[in-house]
């Protein structure tokens, strides 16, 4: 007994020791560097701040290019909210009837789902597409993008959820009168607390970290989002270290605080969004 | 009984007739059937036809085409040839095979042995779960920046390390042999963490009485490891492998952030070759790319899962 107590603990000690260097030490270097002077952070080196400068440093970048960081992250917020409020309704409205329903439509459904999650988007059509339908570098066009390029992965976590609520259920909601659509948003919906919460936090996550879309389809320095202003921030201001660390470090406040409060539901939705045919 | 409700007449009507029919045929079915509205799908195949469906499909034509956007001129295959003549376009093709196997065998076996540990009592475990996960929720961008400046060849943390200790300090993002490498690397670390999770999932979902038949019947840490861990985890091992070859595959955030393909060619992947002949308005060439790699994660994604399913019922 004490001898496996005994091995926890040094295993753990040197696990620990291994982490601090592989994972605290580079989380460290963004709040130092965000820190530092301009010219105390060009030198990228691993130090303690001659001076600190957090503060200022945070004025400094809220208040750069006219309040860019400002609409960026309003930006990403409305791409954020509107995509994955989307992405709830009409993947769990989609979910709850590939769930029900038995067909023969079943098998095909499956496999575009499939497809939706393994292939990669073509660029250059969508664009195309979103030119044809007068919402290319549209806000309402990204949004939709969005959702879709969501919309197989939460049919998957909705489908597997639906499949745990008993079609008793459905029935005794049916015999006290409640039509089809009632039965669904005020009977089925409430449910789904759980797994509506796990899709709200990982699309969140996804959607506000995701550079590639916004990059391709939402363009033009009106529609940046954060993503697109530290890409396009870390090619100008070489010379600001300070500054594009702290952007780095406020672009990491949103997941962060979706981590400490949603812990469990993020790592439900990593796993068990896994969890496919 | 329904009095309370707002069903329409027509509602109601439907619940009467279904209840008539459910007399005559397997009555339950037949009743519930027609309560999931079929149109629940439609906004859904909507937006899928529309915004990735449509683009997928004409991406074949468009590219064997010269193209502008507004019209497009049927060139046959010299897209695809000049993709696989030039050698700036083509290793790129070599280059995602490389990246995604590397990234994703190394996801696996690094998330299965970290699994391992963050599932035995050791200390501090909660902790070490938090530390291992977090960056997988970082912005891809901000951790190419912050690995940028932590391998910078001159001023960079890393090489200061190893110049103190007098090892050689190799231009980690400016070596053209050791590029892509580097990306690979810092790839496995933002995303270990994912495969760690789906390993301990697994591994908590084996039953104890496994392990406590295996220790009396005298089995050490060894045979128990190979003999019901690593088995009893085929299931978590063929999702960490089709999760990271399809990100691997198709990895682009990351390797614009660090070095933008650079130096010269040698860490361009398609997607990065996709984005840059977009760039320079090469519309049909860039839609050309976009189809290789279509044709690259399907030619290995579809008879990989078939393979790993399989395996998963047979055990």
């Amino acid at each position: 007994m004490t001898r496996t107590k005994v091995r926890a603990w040094i295993v753990g000690v040197v696990a620990i020791l291994v982490s601090v260097v592989v994972f605290l030490v580079p989380f460290a270097f963004v709040v130092l560097q965000a820190s530092k002077s301009p010219e105390d952070a060009s030198s990228l080196a691993f130090t303690w701040p001659k001076e600190w400068q957090f503060f200022p440093n945070l004025i400094a970048v809220l208040q750069s290019g006219d309040g860019l960081i400002w609409r960026a992250f309003l930006n990403s917020f409305v791409l954020t909210v509107g995509s994955v409020i989307l992405m709830v309704v009409l993947s769990a409205m989609a979910g709850y009837v590939l769930a029900r329903k038995r067909s023969k439509w079943g098998p095909v459904v499956n496999f575009f789902v499939l497809a939706g999650l393994i292939v990669p988007p073509a660029v250059v059509p969508t664009i195309w597409v979103l030119q044809g339908t007068g919402l290319y570098k549209t806000m309402p066009g990204m949004i939709l993008i969005e959702t879709t390029f969501g919309l197989s992965f939460c049919i998957l976590l909705f489908r597997a959820f639906f499949n745990t609520v008993p079609k008793e259920l459905d029935e005794a909601a049916v015999l006290d009168g409640a039509g089809r659509v009632r039965l669904f948003f005020q009977v089925i919906l409430p449910l789904l607390k759980p797994v509506i919460v796990t899709v709200i936090v990982v699309q969140s996550v996804f959607v506000f970290n995701d550079f590639a879309g916004p990059l391709y389809f939402l363009p033009g320095s009106d529609n940046a989002t954060v993503q697109t202003t530290l890409y396009t921030f870390s090619g100008q201001n070489l010379s600001f270290y300070n500054l594009l660390f702290m952007d780095i470090l406020l672009i990491t406040i949103p997941p962060l605080v979706a981590y400490i409060f949603f812990n469990r539901q993020i790592v439900a939705g990593m796993t068990s969004g896994a969890i496919k045919g | 009984m329904s009095t309370a409700s707002p069903a329409t007449a027509r509602q109601a009507a439907d619940i009467i007739t279904e209840v008539g029919a459910s007399e005559k045929n397997r009555p339950r079915k037949s009743r519930m059937r027609s309560h999931y509205p079929t149109w629940f799908f439609i906004p859904a195949i909507v937006l899928y036809v529309i915004f990735f469906a449509i683009p997928t499909v004409s991406s074949f034509y468009f590219s064997l085409t010269r193209w502008s956007l507004f019209d497009s001129q049927f060139i046959g295959f010299a897209n695809y040839v000049q993709f696989f003549q030039d050698p700036q376009l083509y290793t790129s093709f070599i280059h995602t095979l490389i990246y995604a196997v590397l990234t994703s065998g190394a996801k696996v076996i690094l998330g299965f042995l970290l699994a391992l540990l963050l599932t035995s009592p050791v200390v501090g475990r909660g902790y070490l779960r938090a530390v291992v996960f977090f960056p997988v929720l970082l912005s891809t961008i901000g951790v190419g920046i912050l690995w940028k400046s932590l391998l910078d060849p001159f001023h960079g943390m890393v090489n200061a390390v190893l110049g103190f200790f007098g090892l050689p300090q190799p231009g980690w993002f400016t070596d053209p042999n050791l590029a892509l490498y580097t990306i690979a690397g810092v790839d496995i670390w933002k995303g270990v963490g994912i495969a760690t999770l789906i390993f301990m999932a697994g591994m908590v979902a084996i039953p104890t009485e496994y392990y406590e038949a295996a220790r009396i019947d005298g089995a050490g840490g060894w045979n128990i490891l190979r003999r019901i861990t690593i088995p009893l985890s085929r299931g978590a091992t063929a999702t960490v492998i089709i999760l990271s070859l399809i990100g691997g595959l198709r990895s682009f955030d990351i390797i614009w952030a660090t070095t933008g393909g650079g130096p010269g060619f040698t860490s361009d992947v398609l997607a990065s070759v996709i984005y840059k002949q977009y760039q320079a308005g090469f519309y049909g060439l860039s839609t050309a790319g976009n189809v290789v790699l279509f044709l690259v994660v399907t030619l290995i994604m579809v008879p990989l899962s078939y393979v790993l399913n399989r395996k998963q019922v047979e055990l």
